[in-house]
């Protein structure tokens, strides 16, 4: 397996995501949208730093480098922050409207 | 040619992982479409697996599985009368945002096949050892100390303000 591969994957789950973040009007499959471009994200953190190596300099020589996989955790922790805030958004923003089509909910315009 | 068994594992996660992703964006039904994206997580979780991130696997499980997905299928629960079930998707945007996707994947792809930095980074024989304990140790006396202790304070403060903006208004 090569770098690249993991390049093309990640690409992929990146682009269907952005796809359903601009196609769909339900503000749930948008937040489905948004965990694919997160986890093409970390994939890409992952791959990078398995393939990748510093120079030596800076860590060490043959220091087995974990630095993205600690950054691809936090990138989860953010991941679910984010979709416990979102969800709470979305159920206030029921009970006020009654419809979570995001192109319904536009009382600030003008 | 030799075809070891490791390289069809590999792609058939990969098929596994794009096609229930592809799948999640073309469901209608909303929660076909969510237990598709629970495919996609364990698809991501097994490319994880090879790239010898065991603990991250684990996590990826137990959060996103266990966790990201259980909050989605309570908000489809919550949110979705029977009218809203089947998602509705115009057919101008449905055109526009397929050419914006097709021109980005194309974008991508062209810059990962022509970085000459990226070309032939192989598997380097690195010995397979677990990563929990140094995992475990960069989080909580290494240089990660500090972000691990924002990210725990970021958690509680979205977790408070997710209960706080969620909960029914109540007259005092």
């Amino acid at each position: 397996m090569s770098l690249q591969h993991y390049l093309v994957i990640s690409s992929i789950l990146f682009t269907l995501g952005i796809f359903a973040v601009l196609t769909r009007k339900n503000a749930i499959s948008i937040l489905m949208g948004i965990e694919l471009i997160l986890n093409s994200c970390n994939l890409n953190f992952v791959a990078f730093s398995r393939f990748v190596k510093p120079s030596e300099n800076i860590v060490g020589a043959g220091a087995y480098v974990l630095d993205g996989q600690i950054i691809a955790i936090f990138g989860i922790v953010l991941a679910a922050a984010e979709a416990a805030v979102f969800l709470a958004i979305i159920l206030a923003i029921y009970r006020e409207f009654g419809s979570i089509r995001p192109d319904e909910v536009d009382t600030l315009k003008g | 040619m030799e075809f070891p068994l490791k390289t069809l594992i590999f792609y058939g996660f990969a098929l596994v992982t794009i096609g229930s992703a592809l799948a999640v964006v073309t469901f209608r039904n909303i929660v076909h479409a969510a237990f598709a994206l629970m495919v996609t997580l364990f698809g991501v979780a097994g490319l994880y697996v090879f790239l010898q991130a065991d603990f991250l696997a684990a996590t990826q499980v137990i959060v996103y599985v266990g966790g990201i997905l259980v909050l989605i299928l309570f908000g489809v629960m919550m949110t979705s009368g029977r009218l809203e079930m089947r998602i509705h998707i115009e057919r101008g945007q449905l055109l526009l945002g397929a050419g914006i996707s097709i021109a980005l994947l194309a974008l991508l792809l062209t810059v990962i096949a022509n970085m000459p930095v990226w070309k032939n980074l192989t598997d380097d024989g690195i010995p397979h050892e677990p990563t929990t304990e140094q995992i475990g140790k960069m989080i909580l006396q290494d240089k990660f100390l500090l972000p691990f202790e924002v990210v725990s304070v970021l958690l509680l403060v979205a977790l408070i303000g997710a209960a706080l903006i969620s909960r029914k208004e109540v007259r005092d």
